[in-house]
């Protein structure tokens, strides 16, 4: 039985443009960029006439899923080789939230509780830090002496990836060549040509459906989603983008290739007491805690603001994931909580990370398509960065169209990968991505592996990195070490979520040891209160479910229900048949539970299908 | 009937669901990383700027103008949204975002930028508005910029306007008790200030937006500075109205039981 929204076949309206784009983040932003300062330098260069318009300019278009452009999550840190090569005068005052990073700090953060699932080698290795505790460890971390070259993100940015869209965004749209519209989301690729894998051609862009009910069928105000036809669609939806997923669907991965290894990312945004000592431009990567295979993060904003997250893998082999019961310890570690005691949570977001890189690179070009960003796997996984990768694939695609209109030609496959894609290979993109392909499978066999094939991986550029087996994403989810604190502890779990009517997951926690979490209201508060308070999260009525269980059959049997424990927003609880059930309104679309779940229909993908939806997280706090 | 000429004055605001702390700096009191915080047109505004456009939908040839103040930057961000639902003329005014400023002096630039609207028949103007706003609203800016323009006739807490074929129109504005006041007005010109109104917010239109992106960034590039005098108001004291917030997880209870604890909770913070 499936339940998949119903297909609507119905006279749609149509537009002609030239350039459609799916998706603004970095990798659409350095498209764009690219266009229009080449735009801007002349334009009344007939290569910018409109081949579907003539006598007008280049008809450019970009559609943004979120309601606002600056309601992008994420605080990241960059090298932002890419974006200063195309702001050369770029100055961080002019972003806000943006700051040059001064000081880069790596921590390996010790277990002050006791809960973590530790190796014997990990704590026999943390037994011996222990013995030098006055000298190495100090607030139950031990900071590396130095940070690797590969992750040193020296002459970089931290930024704030919303205020950064939106400060790209508004230029571009001050330019008046580009019109960027949030608040649209496309559902699909419309394909060119026939119902064939074997090509593969994409003639546009389908918008989604307004005036419809939850599972699509139309309802009050029926607006059907436009079909914006064009000569070239650019896809930088992302990793969980729809237009992504269904090129995917349709054209299949390059051989060996596959989309196996991801991470959830949430962060808090926090105000910091008066007092701090943390200066602007302050990085900090972290790994050992809550769970040694949890990396973490702190950046320091200007005006005392703080990003401080962690990355949940999908390698973490364990079906409890609170991301957010996690993210509540980490900011207690005694290192950083000596810092951010005493502030005020602001924000919080999360997202999902496609993280195969290399390994799950799509086809980047097609007849009349090519893909940018993360969802076209430029993610690096061994340097922990993809904001400049993305933004760089952008502005590689940006030169080839050019390339392309200046040569008169059409934007076949061909002539795509004779410009876009040979850029691309030829680029520190490709080669980091290439360095990068085997860095952290070590990590599937173990934390101790991981570190070591990461290490060597980065030490010899990738020539010598730990080969392992991936398994699929819904594998991974089962793969318990049987090392874990007394297993899962399952049935005083569900004693106390029964007794407290606490979520399972969060309750299992609770069994294996990690304390409750002190709520005071002001930085360390409920999951639900963070929708509320940190990062508001709206949906416009009108639009169907974007995240739909393919065969409730398998959801109500499955017994770890990952879905419900690793949703972000507590938009996916337990329904009433058991199977899980989904509220709209509270997703803030970080599409975690498209890789969280164990029950895969064919081996490879899971039984959760994640298409476009409107609404998320609005927050420029980001 | 001849065709419409609507302007409506609205606001751009920050979203309100955001976390807002106010703050007094060097200009006078303002919200804490405002120029960070998401920007969303006036809610109340929002309501007189749908109902215009179906007013405007109704009458072919009318004319419809939205008249903003606000920085220009956030200005451009809130009409990639707005401009997706409804057909309008911008009138953009650069200035301050935030709901401090002195009323007179935002009534003023609004009034001057209505003026110099060209092609605009001040005879026929109904000029609509919200009769609240979701950041500081002083409440009479409207009814500033009516005197200003010489517009007696105003209505305030508009819900519904019902026009006739001789120009005269009814229109129902709320009032004590949960009801609705019937005046019934000549014509135009007139001033209303709307409340919710009845009408949906109306879907995202990508048509609708490239069509009116052709006049919007174009008027946003003219866009004149509004002088707000910033030394007619000092505040003694700003802050946010109480806001409190308590989860917690009741299977137990009944819907009464639940109701009576909300009534006692909402009772206390008198």
């Amino acid at each position: 039985m499936s339940f998949a929204p119903q297909s609507v076949e119905i006279d749609r309206q149509t537009m002609e443009v030239d350039i459609a784009c799916a998706g603004f983040g970095p990798a659409t932003g350095g498209f764009l960029t690219t266009l229009t300062q080449a735009w801007s330098r002349n334009p009344a260069d007939p290569v910018f006439e409109s081949r579907v318009a003539p006598g007008m300019p280049l008809q450019v278009l970009c559609y943004e899923r979120a309601d606002d452009l600056a309601a992008g999550v994420s605080g990241v840190v960059t090298r932002a080789e890419g974006i200063r090569a195309s702001f050369p005068a770029l100055d961080p005052a002019q972003i806000p939230m943006a700051a040059a990073v001064k000081q880069e700090r790596v921590l390996y953060l010790l277990d002050p509780i006791g809960a973590s699932r530790r190796s014997r080698t990990l704590r026999i290795a943390d037994f011996l830090l222990g013995l030098g505790k006055e000298r190495w460890v100090k607030d139950h971390a031990f900071e590396l002496p130095w940070a690797p070259a590969f992750l040193h993100k020296r002459g970089g940015l931290i930024l704030s990836i919303g205020q950064f869209n939106q400060w790209v965004g508004a230029q571009l749209m001050a330019g008046g060549f580009v019109q960027i519209w949030p608040g649209t989301p496309v559902s699909a690729p419309i394909f060119a040509g026939v119902a064939n894998a074997q090509y593969r051609g994409v003639a546009g862009l389908r918008l989604a459906d307004q005036g419809v009910d939850k599972l699509g069928a139309p309802a009050d105000g029926f607006m059907p989603g436009m079909d914006v036809r064009a000569e070239l669609t650019v896809v930088g939806d992302g990793p969980v983008g729809s237009v992504g997923q269904r090129l995917d669907e349709r054209f299949g991965l390059p051989a060996g290739h596959a989309r196996r290894e991801w991470a959830l990312g949430m962060k808090f945004v926090i105000e910091l007491p008066e007092d701090t000592t943390l200066e602007p431009g302050t990085v900090w990567h972290t790994f050992g805690f809550p769970e040694p295979e949890i990396f973490g993060f702190l950046y320091v904003h200007p005006d005392r603001f703080v990003s401080v997250g962690i990355f949940v893998p999908s390698w973490l082999g364990d079906p409890t994931r609170t991301a957010y019961r996690y993210l509540q310890h980490f900011i207690q570690h005694p290192a950083l909580w000596r810092h951010l005691q005493g502030g005020v949570l602001r924000s919080w977001g999360a997202k999902s990370l496609e993280e195969s890189g290399k390994h799950g690179e799509p086809f980047l070009t097609g007849d009349g398509y090519a893909r940018i960003g993360e969802g076209s796997g430029s993610t690096n996984m061994l340097t922990g960065s993809g904001v400049d990768e993305a933004w760089t694939t952008g502005v590689q695609l940006g030169e080839a169209v050019l390339e392309i209109l200046r040569a008169g030609l059409p934007f076949s496959q061909e002539n795509l990968s004779r410009t876009y894609e040979k850029r691309r290979r030829a680029s520190s993109v490709e080669r980091g991505a290439r360095q990068a392909r085997n860095a952290r499978n070590g990590f599937h066999r173990g934390f101790m592996r991981g570190l070591i094939g990461m290490g060597l991986a980065g030490l010899t550029s990738g020539r010598l990195p730990l080969r392992t087996h991936i398994s699929p994403a819904p594998r991974q989810i089962r793969a318990v070490r049987p090392h874990s604190k007394a297993g899962l502890a399952l049935r005083d779990a569900a004693a106390l979520a029964l007794d407290s009517g606490r979520p399972l997951h969060d309750a299992l926690m609770s069994a294996r040891g990690w304390p409750e979490i002190p709520f005071d209201g002001r930085l360390l508060v409920t999951h639900q209160d963070a929708l509320l308070m940190g990062g508001k999260v709206q949906a416009m009525p009108g639009y169907a479910d974007h995240v739909i269980f393919l065969d409730r059959r398998r959801c109500i049997s499955c017994e770890e229900k990952t879905c419900i424990g690793m949703c972000s927003g507590q938009a996916i609880t337990l329904g009433p048949d058991g199977a899980p059930a989904f509220e709209r309104e509270k997703c803030v679309h970080c599409g975690a539970c498209l890789w969280n779940c164990p029950h895969s229909p064919d081996g490879e993908r899971s039984n959760i299908e994640f298409q476009a939806g409107a609404g998320g997280l609005h927050s420029g706090e980001n | 009937m001849n065709p419409l000429q609507i302007v409506v004055c609205a606001g751009i605001v920050p979203d309100p669901l955001q976390t807002l702390e106010p703050t007094t700096g060097p200009n006078g009191p303002g919200l804490k990383n405002e120029m960070v915080l998401p920007a969303v047109l006036d809610p109340w505004a929002a309501c007189a700027l749908y109902e215009a456009a179906a007013l405007a939908a109704k009458h072919p040839g009318s004319k419809l103008w939205l008249v903003a103040l606000g920085p220009k930057a956030k200005l451009q961000q809130v009409m990639m949204t707005v401009a997706q639902k409804v057909v309008f003329e911008l009138i953009p005014v650069d200035g301050p975002i935030g709901g401090f400023p002195d009323a007179h002096s935002t009534a003023a630039a609004l009034a001057s930028a209505i003026e110099s609207i060209a092609g605009l028949d001040r005879a026929a103007l109904l000029l609509f508005g919200g009769w609240e706003s979701a950041s500081r609203g002083a409440g009479v800016t409207l009814q500033l910029i009516g005197e200003r323009l010489g517009i007696a006739d105003q209505f305030f807490g508009v819900d519904q306007i019902e026009l006739r074929p001789d120009g005269s129109f009814e229109v129902l504005e709320r009032v004590e008790g949960g009801k609705h006041q019937v005046s019934v007005c000549a014509g135009a010109p007139a001033v209303l200030g709307w409340a919710t109104g009845n009408l949906a917010e109306p879907r995202n239109n990508p048509q609708v937006g490239m069509a009116n992106m052709r006049t919007i960034m174009p008027a946003l590039q003219r866009a004149k500075t509004a002088a707000l005098d910033a030394n007619s108001l000092s505040y003694v004291s700003v802050s946010l109205p109480k806001q409190q917030r308590t989860t917690r997880v009741e299977k137990n209870m009944s819907a009464d039981e639940i109701a009576a604890e909300l009534v006692e909770w909402i009772g206390k913070d008198n």
